[in-house]
């Protein structure tokens, strides 16, 4: 069961986005995708999740063509945490959240249940009856992380589940950010994959099965943090020397620049 | 903010709807109290009541359910709570195809009826339609329709009306343009039970339609990509929605001219009270918006007796000092 994307390309507007990429992204691993700004980390996501049509090659969600899933079946499996929102309008924090349930005919007692467990879950429970257009910008950020939570928050009967995460953690304070990425763990613990895009390269050590570099619209390099990381790669990649460490209790590559 | 809870405003308004009809039964150029209103045996009286001030009265309730509730429909279809049903073009298109009915056919409009209903209602709600059309096929295209063109086309389509009504009231004679600026003033003085039967139908398909996207206008308020990872099929609710409201403010406009401001200031005052849940913000707004046009129409029953003011002045007089005070305290909040 995976969501796979096989030798996909993307052309928009002239330009080549994507180049025959092909990504496996497994349930119950955690994917994450790096790379400098504009190398085609949310192009591909936007293809992954069927926002975009590919140009050439295809995209598929647990062996099915994504396009073959009726939309609410695919809400079911598959949820989308964009990188900014635009909602202006003042909504409460649990009405937010209990829009994760629009694709589920739960109830509306279960879906409570969901919404308020969820936004214990990213420590929002204080919000519960704030309006989102008042909270500051980590606020709405965890708020829109326990939406995208609630409409995962069950095992779904149609196949396994996938998250998708651009920059979860950019507006996050330390302990935030350390939270996001437990609740990413014990998702793809419980057989959900997870596939996010994230800047900070030592998070990314820290949390991924795999990782994926991605540059200039094509993937660099592809697989355990281990083994992705080098000194050469960094150089290459993103033009900043840097030295790779261990990290004295994970094990994990380190970073440092 | 504070919000008030959604089922006790819809209560409150079931309540004072009926209240404030029953005391508009009561009120204009000839007073009626409650008593008689019961025991009416009066020939006079009873004409007045049942085919003048009742169908009136109905047309005003359904009128101003239809401008609201699609007031709030489009706003949270644009994301914008400050659009209105206009701004997809059929108010313009309306009163073009007003304008050009009542120039062209000339004398024909007093005496010509077509199904009890005048010409120049036909003209508007063609003239509507079509308009909202032009604008949704603008904005349309491979990818979907377009929001953001679809308000651009919609401010082009209005500055076409504008200009194409300045050239028809410059070829037209007095009672012409005395014609057209009562019909663009918004008058609900010309209702029939014809028009009052119209209106129901329309209300009734409306709000048993609007329901089923409450859901998918809740995940629009998202973002159009946030709403399709929810499993809502953005262009079909689109396509529904913008339909819906063409066809609603089409009728709306054709039978009672153009009533401004209902559809603008009723949804967004709503909102403030509510929270923007569609679920209950559309009946909720249906509701207010009904109680504002028969206030509002009352009102222009008595205020110059023994004539009466076209009821547009009225809302606009109405809702625009509550919108001015409604910003200020926003303002304060901020």
């Amino acid at each position: 069961m995976t969501m796979l994307a096989d030798n996909i390309s993307l052309h928009l507007s002239g330009f080549d986005l994507l180049r025959n990429v092909s990504i496996e992204v497994e349930a119950g691993k955690v994917t994450a995708i790096v790379g400098p700004n504009g190398a085609g980390k949310s192009s591909l996501l936007k293809v992954l999740t069927g926002e975009m049509e590919p140009t050439k090659g295809s995209v598929s969600l647990n062996q099915q063509p994504l396009s073959q899933w009726r939309p609410q079946q695919k809400a079911q499996m598959l949820a989308v945490l964009p990188q900014h929102s635009i909602l202006n309008f003042p909504f409460t924090a649990n009405e937010v959240v209990g829009l994760g349930r629009i694709p589920h005919q739960t109830g509306s007692i279960k879906d409570g249940q969901i919404v308020a467990e969820a936004l214990e879950l990213v420590d929002a429970s204080y919000l519960q009856k704030r309006f989102y257009t008042q909270m500051s910008g980590g606020e709405k950020q965890r708020v829109q992380l326990a939406r995208v939570l609630a409409q995962i928050w069950q095992p779904c009967e149609l196949g396994k589940q996938f998250l998708v995460l651009d920059e979860p953690t950019s507006a996050f304070d330390l302990s935030h950010q350390k939270l996001t990425l437990d609740i990413v763990r014990s998702l793809a613990d419980r057989g959900v994959g997870v596939v996010m895009v994230i800047h900070d390269l030592n998070l990314a050590s820290r949390c991924a099965d795999n990782l994926v570099v991605f540059n200039g619209g094509t993937i660099e390099a592809i697989g355990s943090p281990e083994a992705v990381l080098t000194e050469q790669l960094i150089d290459k990649v993103f033009e900043v020397k840097s030295i790779i460490a261990r990290h004295p209790v994970s094990k994990k590559p380190l970073v440092i620049t | 903010m504070r919000r008030f809870s959604a089922s006790g405003l819809i209560s409150a308004l079931t309540i004072v709807l009926p209240v404030v009809s029953l005391i508009s039964m009561t009120v204009g150029t000839v007073s009626i109290s409650l008593g008689e209103l019961f025991a009416a045996d009066n020939s006079q009286v009873n004409t007045i009541l049942f085919d003048i001030r009742l169908p009136r009265i109905l047309l005003a309730i359904c009128v101003g359910a239809v401008l609201s509730s699609t007031g709030a429909v489009m706003q949270g279809l644009f994301r914008n709570s400050l659009a209105d049903p206009s701004l997809i073009g059929v108010s313009s298109g309306a009163s073009v195809g007003a304008s050009l009915t009542i120039v062209a056919a000339g004398g024909l409009i007093t005496s010509g009826a077509l199904l009890g209903l005048s010409l120049v209602a036909v003209g508007a709600f063609v003239g509507g339609f079509v308009a909202t059309l032009l604008v949704y096929r603008l904005a349309t295209s491979d990818i979907g329709t377009s929001v953001t063109t679809m308000l651009l086309a919609g401010i082009a389509i209005a500055a076409i009306a504008g200009a194409l009504n300045s050239l028809l009231t410059y070829f037209s004679d007095n009672d012409m343009l005395r014609q057209i600026s009562l019909w663009q003033m918004g008058n609900l003085s010309g209702a029939s039970w014809t028009k009052v039967a119209i209106m129901a139908a329309v209300v009734v398909l409306l709000l048993s339609l609007f329901p089923r996207d409450s859901h998918g206008l809740n995940a629009l308020l998202l973002g159009e990509s946030e709403a399709r990872h929810l499993g809502v099929d953005v262009q079909a609710v689109k396509r529904r929605l913008i339909l819906l409201t063409a066809l609603g403010v089409g009728v709306c406009v054709a039978l009672a001219g153009l009533v401004g401001f209902v559809g603008l200031i009723i949804p967004h005052i709503v909102r403030l009270a509510i929270g923007p849940d569609h679920r209950w913000l559309i009946p909720a707004s249906a509701l207010a918006g009904a109680t504002l046009l028969v206030i509002a129409d009352s009102l222009a029953r008595i205020v110059v007796v023994p004539a009466e003011l076209p009821t547009g002045i009225l809302t606009a007089l109405l809702g625009a000092p509550f919108f001015f005070a409604l910003l200020l305290q926003q303002r304060k909040q901020v």
